[in-house]
């Protein structure tokens, strides 16, 4: 054989071999992308859900800026897999995780099973969390401890983002 | 009251379009054989100049294999992860064509000396690769759902440090190469060490995930580190009693690293302390110390691992010529057959990495470090989706088994640290190893299946009764 043959298979495997793994990567890639592409179809077949009727455009700025007299009256989902869905607010606390027991059940790989809670007291409603992993953020700050949340505000728990709405 | 917003059947309709994925890890099998093959082919043509008769079979037979545990997957696990097979398939691919080439340099050496050729261990190991993908086929058969394991936990324990102390049975245990690692069955020989670490790993999961509430407990701290109970000290210095009594048994590092680290990297995940592996790292740290004090071999390896090219004539030949062939093969390699990977004793198993390194170079070496990286993201990744603990923990130990051994031999071929006798997953010539991963690579795809098949109806509790309805 030809020193230029055998220069042309030397390299060729090479690129054989780096075509395999770039085409196992990019399936890998998609892979990961998977849920966003998911989330809009996922979120238009929740609307006609019965048991909480969602609304659907969220106004994304707070109703109330800044300390609003009047108390909050539903929590939110704005952002993730579960956009749209509100929870009623009453006098008992809301846990937020994957735990099936949990009143907000997520599907999120980066919340923990159970990642927080919300609870009222003496007429303001306090976020905490439950000692999560990835942690539970108003705004961009992550909490470290029991905080009241004003109306409007966003809390961020794993890819979804709740807002306290009047 | 807050009425529970769980918007139950609209969720089910939007994950019951989950594809499966199982055309895309068919095409990726394809693409990976036709890889494979033309390795092979290379092999033959760069080393014997003709196509040796062997390549033919060997292609034909891993085609077959790879095409029968991808239809036993499609059928028992429909929804596992679509990457894990292929990756694994092209780093056992990666070694037979190595293997082969091995073997061509073994009969070309034979034939120099007018001695008889050897037989080809490339066929063996293609042998080896059906044990491994029936045995593959069989667990995923038999363990439909991983939970099962659970029940029989102390049972795993005991089967694992039964295995790794087989070889210490007097008239069972066999000595290769100085390490008193293998079991002798009629002709065969066996590593029940490999086993062990399979089943090892089940129980630590089974068993972290009951303790793992225990373990996380902290009295005080000390220097930010939470510092765990004494009297929950008691499990890492059992693992750490067994791995050091292995070593002392086998005179063999490897399987004792990989088993305490292994221990400990579980630990943290199950517990998200850091203070365990400080305790860990300073545990191995002690080992260590200790098997150099005791062991004449352990300080022979370190002393090669300082300073190899002052011995390189005697017990630091091996790593030597590893260097030499790293070097020889530089950036693109010496191509398929047109290099002397032969010249590095155990080439085709401890040492298979500096094989790669010198025909294929740092370009072909680089592919199979992120084939292993990919196998690695892959099983995390299912652990992070996983939903029950049991399942994380046993897919995060079978990814730090992977990453240990792939970090414990490819440091220990470029010198990064001293050598320990271990095995490269899919990729060394040895049926123990290779049937071991199989059953791993089958464990893993079971609990991927497991994580990503779209769930059934989703049964909220009631007021009034409690119904929970179990998967088909």
């Amino acid at each position: 054989m030809s020193e230029l043959v055998i220069t042309l298979m030397r390299f060729g495997f090479l690129i054989a071999l780096w075509l395999a793994v770039v085409a196992i990567v990019l399936v890998l890639r998609r892979d990961l992308a998977a849920p966003k592409e998911a989330r809009p179809q996922a979120a238009a077949s929740r609307l006609p859900s019965p048991s909480a009727p969602p609304v659907p455009p969220q106004p994304r700025a707070p109703r109330g800026s800044g300390r609003s007299s009047s108390t909050p009256r539903k929590l939110t989902v704005v952002e993730g897999e579960l956009a749209g869905t509100v929870i009623p607010l009453g006098s008992s606390p809301i846990t937020v995780g994957r735990a099936a027991d949990s009143t907000l059940v997520l599907k999120d790989d980066y919340a923990s099973s159970r990642h927080a809670r919300f609870f009222p007291s003496d007429g303001q409603w306090i976020v905490e969390d439950l000692g999560s992993t990835n942690g539970t953020w108003i705004e961009r700050t992550r909490i470290t401890g029991p905080t009241v949340l004003r109306v409007g505000a966003k809390v961020r728990v794993g890819r979804t983002t709740l807002q306290l709405q009047r | 009251m807050s009425a529970p917003v769980i918007p139950g059947r609209q969720v089910e309709q939007a994950r019951s379009r989950q594809p499966t994925r199982r055309n895309v890890e068919l095409a990726l099998l394809v693409l990976v054989w036709l890889v494979g093959s033309l390795a092979l082919l290379l092999v033959s043509m760069g080393a014997a100049d003709e196509v040796v008769p062997e390549t033919w079979t060997v292609i034909g037979i891993t085609g077959a294999l790879l095409l029968g545990i991808h239809l036993a997957v499609r059928w028992l696990a429909p929804y596992a992860d679509p990457l894990m097979l292929p990756t694994a398939a092209a780093l056992n691919l990666l070694g037979i064509a190595m293997i082969a080439r091995l073997d061509i340099a073994e009969a070309l050496r034979a034939a120099a000396n007018d001695t008889d050729a050897p037989g080809s261990d490339a066929l063996d190991q293609a042998l080896w690769l059906a044990v491994g993908a029936i045995a593959a086929a069989l667990v995923l058969l038999v363990v439909r759902d991983h939970r099962a394991l659970r029940r029989y936990t102390y049972i795993w324990g005991l089967t694992g440090v039964v295995l790794l102390l087989l070889p210490m049975v007097p008239g069972l245990g066999v000595t290769i190469n100085g390490a008193n690692l293998w079991i002798q069955v009629g002709p065969f020989t066996f590593q029940p060490a490999e086993l062990a670490k399979v089943v090892l790993t089940i129980f630590f999961a089974s068993y972290l995930v009951q303790t793992r509430e225990q373990l996380a407990l902290v009295r005080h701290k000390v220097l930010g580190l939470g510092v765990p109970r004494g009297r929950d000290l008691g499990p890492i210095l059992v693992v750490w009693a067994v791995a050091m009594l292995t070593m002392a048994a086998q005179t063999d590092l490897g399987t004792a690293v990989m088993i305490f680290g292994l221990f400990v990297g579980m630990l943290y995940v199950a517990t998200g302390r850091r203070s365990w592996i400080v305790l860990g790292v300073l545990l191995m740290v002690v080992g260590g110390l200790l098997a150099y004090t005791l062991f004449s071999h352990v300080q022979v390896r370190v002393k090669v691992w300082l300073d190899p090219f002052a011995y390189a004539n005697d017990e630091g030949y091996q790593i030597v010529q590893s260097l030499y062939g790293f070097a020889f093969g530089g950036v693109m390699g010496a191509g398929w057959g047109r290099g002397y990977p032969q010249l590095v004793p155990f080439a085709e198993n401890d040492f298979i990495f500096s094989a790669i390194g010198e025909e294929l170079g740092l370009v072909g070496a680089f592919a199979v470090v992120v084939l292993f990286a990919i196998l690695i993201q892959r099983a995390l990744r299912t652990a992070q989706a996983s939903r029950d603990a049991f399942g994380a923990l046993l897919v995060t130990g079978y990814a730090i088994i992977l990453g240990l051994q792939v970090f414990v031999v490819f440091g220990g071929v470029t010198k990064l640290i001293p050598h320990t006798g271990l095995t490269t997953p899919f990729m060394s010539a040895g049926g123990s190893s290779l049937l071991a991963n199989w059953i791993i690579l089958a464990l893993l795809l079971r609990v991927s299946d497991h994580v990503r098949r779209p769930d059934p109806v989703i049964v909220r509790p009631d007021d009034a009764t409690t119904e929970v309805v179990g998967r088909p």
